[in-house]
């Protein structure tokens, strides 16, 4: 079988303060992919190796990491993809805590601030609301987000102020204020209206680019630019 | 070693365990109590497996349905080897569940009036199956972990792996956690606590669950005393990608998808499930719609047959939706063309594709009675990794999703009500289980024995393949029995190379080992004294390869017993409602059906 050479940034804290790059030759096919081959290396190489992985299909969202420069999941991205040395690094613009684990915490802060669920005052709880197919659809794409940061990882705004919401919270903002169930989305503007809301967004897009399963946030975090300027004319008309 | 408490500790923060944390909030809300609720989870929650889950949740919906009917496909697809009073609440309350998720925002597809959309599943007399297209586990889970950020009484811990039950005297006092970005252990004091932490099907090499999918909960409770049950049934679901076993959803067949041989040929009319129904016109309980040990039995004697594909090293048949069109598979099965086309570059539109059976499903777990409680006071267990006695010896599939949302909402209140009226263990009763802990987790870290952990876990998913599949043998079960009980011995001198704290996940690897290794035994002992042939257990040795009522009409139980061989023990089955009849599919079922 021939091989391919991963070269993976490591950081051991423990040992050292300082990342460091560490080449491993893996044996590979067409169908070898990212997350395979960090196991292969974990398995028969280098016990050591840390990172998350769980489903290895693409819908838990834990095995993102940068694939030569690029934000991916290891489970869908495949060795025959890449025609030379491949550099595996953590997702960018989040603190490092081992290898290419990073930390999530700055992430779900960002999306449990956009209260990301139904609010509705309705009390009857015995009967499914109605819901179009039509209705069904204008949020959907956007509820499709697997949480995997890659987004984060893509955006130069949230890579300059972490505070910044950043694409996966404020499309998960943008999905409930557009279910045709919901009423809260005069209590999500706050969130997105204020400076770290969607006004940072400067629309680079890349979050769009990078997202394993199409959810668009870039197209959700402009939406809601539009939603965040009417709130705000009408606040000031309210005044 | 650090200390918390907190009245409720759950376990997992998949289905189960998110439905249970807000169960139990609300159950504390309505008794105007204060508690506070901590939920572990090794990973984060949408991490966790229910996300994986394609095809649907089931529930009695339609004016033609009737509860009697999903009563009885359940009681006959466990092969009456289900707890029919367990059965009985389970499928009055599933259609309430999933109203509630609606209520909580899960996107349900629909139909063109606005109401909820069924679709057929198999070993189901109707459809009454509920889907988020082919994503349905993951939109339920997301929909309750974001819903769950609503309730501050539940607190996460999430990256927490927990590593013991802690009891004194029969009853539980908490839990022993590691916190995986540092290492360091902790005590979690509390007066029920629940686990949900998921099933066991990575004891086998081929199947199509995630990493995490390693039985620790099931280890956890049977090490202390609680009894696994149905252990042997296994569930092979009869569709997962060649090479990876990724799943493909019985949601495909639900829709009309085919299964041929290599030649072409619809086999399934040949193993009791026909006669063949038109293309196009997919028929419950006939054909691809039959339930999933029957399908994934009739693969074994294809491929015994000679009849099967190949596809690289496997042998597969083929799963054909070719006649369903582009835009109706993109509509309804979204997730499975994305699949196929990135693991095994197969357009299902244009290209028949390649699948084989892979262990998916664990029937049995940690033994609880009908409200979700264990043998040990205060611990409770639901979701995948608890027999509550929903499936005996076959799950239908799109009951296990309804089944995590019914007993993950009791679990949770019953915990709740419970904590309301219990008072936390002495700090000193458990110091003992604590230091021996601390002790194995320093051992385990060091350890520089001569066995590789990678090594042993490879014979172990090997040993369970070969042993405990689709069909078995006593030789073969034998072979496995022996197997796990030598790699049992052999990971005493196991061989860690990562001595660090932080992340140590070669440490938690080795953990999970020696919990899977000890499910393994349990299964593999039941497996081989169930002398007969019933749902998911076949074997092929002469005079047992049928069901065997006199005899085996029973539960089994197998207790732990540290390092000398488990205990077996058999327990009735409630069969108040229905005696054991013939279970048939296809035309050969008419009668048995009103």
């Amino acid at each position: 079988m021939t091989t391919k050479r991963l070269s993976i940034q490591r950081y051991l804290p423990e040992q050292s303060k300082t990342p460091f790059w560490q080449d491993f030759d893996v044996p590979f096919d067409d169908s070898t992919s990212i997350l395979e081959a960090l196991n292969h290396i974990k398995e028969d190489m280098d016990g050591s190796l840390s990172y998350r992985w769980s489903c290895r299909m693409a819908i838990c969202g834990s095995c993102g990491v940068m694939v030569n420069g690029e934000p991916k999941l290891g489970c869908k991205s495949f060795l025959r993809e890449y025609p030379g040395t491949i550099k595996i690094e953590p997702l960018a613009h989040f603190p490092v805590q081992k290898d290419l684990i990073i930390d999530m915490e700055i992430f779900l802060e960002h999306l449990a601030a956009v209260q990301p669920y139904l609010i509705n005052d309705s009390e009857d709880s015995t009967q499914t609301h109605k819901q179009t197919p039509a209705q069904l659809a204008k949020y959907l794409k956007f509820s499709d987000c697997i949480n995997c940061g890659l987004c984060y990882s893509a955006c130069p705004q949230f890579g300059l102020n972490p505070e910044f919401l950043g694409p996966a919270a404020l499309t998960l903002a943008h999905r409930y204020n557009l279910d045709s169930r919901d009423q809260g989305k005069a209590q999500r503007m706050a969130q997105l209206n204020r400076e770290e809301g969607v006004w940072t967004c400067t629309f680079v897009g890349y979050c769009s680019e990078v997202c394993p399963k199409s959810v668009d946030p870039a197209a959700a975090v402009n939406q809601g630019k539009v939603e965040s300027a009417k709130d705000l004319l009408i606040n000031l008309f309210k005044r | 070693m650090q200390h918390r408490d907190a009245d409720i500790v759950i376990v997992g923060g998949g289905g189960a365990g998110l439905r249970a944390a807000i169960a139990a909030a609300e159950h504390a809300r309505e008794e105007g109590i204060e508690q506070r609720i901590l939920m572990l989870s090794k990973v984060y929650p949408m991490r966790s497996h229910t996300v994986a889950a394609e095809g649907g949740a089931a529930a009695v919906t339609s004016e033609e349905d009737t509860l009697e009917a999903h009563f009885e496909d359940t009681v006959a697809g466990s092969d009456w080897l289900a707890e029919q009073g367990v059965v009985d609440y389970f499928i009055r309350h599933a259609h309430r569940e999933l109203v509630q998720l609606e209520r909580w925002g899960c996107p349900w597809s629909r139909k063109p009036d606005g109401s909820i959309q069924v679709r057929r599943f198999g070993g189901m007399k109707t459809a009454r199956t509920w889907f988020a297209a082919d994503k349905t586990g993951f939109h339920i889970l997301h929909t309750l972990f974001q819903t769950s950020l609503k309730y501050p009484e539940i607190e996460r811990l999430d990256e927490y792996f927990v590593l013991d039950v802690a009891t004194v005297e029969g009853k539980v006092a908490g839990v022993i956690a590691l916190q995986v970005a540092t290492g360091e252990l902790i005590l979690l004091r509390a007066k029920s606590v629940i686990l949900a932490t998921g099933g066991a099907g990575r004891l086998f090499q081929f199947n199509t669950n995630a990493g995490i999918v390693t039985g620790d909960g099931m280890a956890m409770a049977y090490r202390q005393g609680a009894a696994l049950r149905d252990m042997e049934f296994v569930q092979y679901h009869p569709t997962g990608l060649p090479g990876t076993g990724i799943l493909i959803t019985e949601a495909c067949r639900g829709e009309g998808g085919l299964l041929l041989n290599k030649d072409g040929y619809r086999y399934l009319q040949d193993y009791g499930l026909g006669p063949e129904t038109p293309l196009g016109e997919p028929k419950n309980k006939y054909m691809e719609l039959g339930p999933r040990d029957k399908l994934s039995q009739a693969f074994w004697q294809e491929q015994k047959a000679g009849r099967t594909g190949k596809f690289a090293d496997n042998d597969v048949v083929y799963l054909d939706l070719r006649h369903l069109g582009k835009e109706y598979l993109h509509e309804r099965l979204p997730f499975i063309c994305e699949l196929a086309q990135a693991y095994i570059n197969v357009d299902p539109v244009t290209e028949p594709i390649p699948i084989r059976p892979a262990v998916h499903y664990t029937m049995g777990g940690i033994e609880t009675d009908a409200q979700c409680e264990t043998s040990l006071k205060g611990l409770y267990a639901a979701g995948e990794c608890a027999s509550v006695g929903l499936h005996g010896a076959n799950r239908l599939g799109s009951n296990s999703l309804s089944e995590l949302l019914v007993f993950g909402r009791l679990a949770g209140e019953q915990a709740s009500h419970r904590a309301a009226a219990t008072a936390y263990a002495d700090i000193e009763s458990l110091q003992q289980q604590v230091q021996d802990q601390e002790r194995q987790v320093a051992r385990l870290r060091d350890a520089d024995g001569l066995e590789s952990w990678v090594g042993l876990k490879r014979e172990m998913v090997q040993a369970m393949e070969d042993g405990c599949g689709i069909y078995r043998d006593e030789q073969g079960m034998q072979a496995a029995l022996n197997r796990i009980r030598d790699l049992k011995s052999r990971y005493h001198n196991i061989k860690l190379s990562d001595r660090s704290r932080i992340y140590n996940t070669e440490l938690l690897q080795c953990i999970e080992l020696g919990f899977g290794l000890d499910i393994a035994e349990a299964t593999c002992l039941a497996a081989l004294n169930r002398r007969e042939s019933r749902g998911a257990h076949q074997r092929l040795d002469a005079g047992l390869e049928q069901r065997d009522d006199i005899n085996f009409l029973q539960h089994s139980q197998v207790f732990f017993n540290a390092d000398a061989p488990a205990e077996l023990r058999w327990q009735d089955v409630d069969t108040r409602f229905s005696a054991p009849a013939v279970r048939a599919y296809g035309d050969a079922g008419k009668g048995a059906r009103k």
